[in-house]
């Protein structure tokens, strides 16, 4: 995978959590900054789809690693 | 006017079902980028008291699951049985926490944080003799004239 500069652990956690943690964290980025998802939750794997078509960060890698879900989002 | 998309929602039930469809979509949507408010009237102004104490109640629901094939052994009357809407409350709150679902408080507080708007119909708290000061910080108080004021201008619109 490649490099990220911050990480979220959102495991466990179900809709919208992993949606809602990855929105904060982001904005306490700044742009161009890669942030690494970690989630449990099936339904995310179409959510991070939609959210980053809808508020313009890049899904740069979306994966399934042992049963987990892993994200790599561009913040815009 | 600002060109951010807009999703208003009024919510008229005070369960604890019932309670989470309005937090999970404006929260969401407030993560999105859609500027949100969300009008609370009748028994959805439950959902403003800083002690949410909601409960859920299978009576009256027949799509509502049943834990351990509780259906069968009770017939519609025995959900009217005392004590049958706390456990069937406990229950659902367990089941929740098991599976990672957000906490009510927690999702209204993640609305508050991303500046959702949360509208007390003035009308209500009138009708049911309600007391402000068991209502969370933050929230305005408004009649219906309010609601149109933003869902006349927004992409969205629902009744929950």
């Amino acid at each position: 995978m490649a490099d990220f500069d911050q990480e979220l652990d959102a495991s466990g956690l179900n809709c919208p959590l992993p949606i809602l943690r990855a929105k904060k964290t982001l904005n306490g980025m700044e742009s161009g900054k890669v942030l690494h998802i970690i989630a449990t939750d099936p339904g995310s794997v179409k959510d991070f789809e939609a959210f980053a078509n809808q508020t313009g960060n890049e899904l740069m890698e979306s994966k399934e690693v042992g049963g987990k879900f892993e994200f790599l989002i561009k913040k815009a | 006017m600002s060109d951010e998309k807009k999703l208003a929602i009024i919510a008229t039930k005070g369960s604890l079902d019932w309670a989470y469809p309005p937090f999970i979509l404006a929260s969401t949507a407030a993560a999105l980028g859609y500027e949100t408010e969300i009008f609370f009237t009748f028994y959805g102004l439950q959902l403003l008291k800083k002690n949410l104490d909601l409960e859920v109640t299978p009576l009256g629901n027949p799509g509502m699951p049943m834990p351990m094939g509780m259906d069968k052994w009770f017939p519609v009357l025995g959900l009217a049985l005392p004590g049958m809407q706390g456990m069937m409350t406990g229950m659902m709150k367990k089941k929740m926490a098991s599976k990672g679902v957000a906490d009510l408080t927690e999702l209204r507080e993640l609305c508050q944080e991303a500046e959702v708007k949360l509208i007390a119909c003035q009308m209500t708290v009138d009708l049911f003799e309600m007391n402000t000061s068991e209502f969370i910080d933050g929230i305005e108080y408004a009649g219906a004239a309010r609601f149109f004021e933003f869902a006349g201008n927004s992409d969205i619109c629902l009744y929950i």
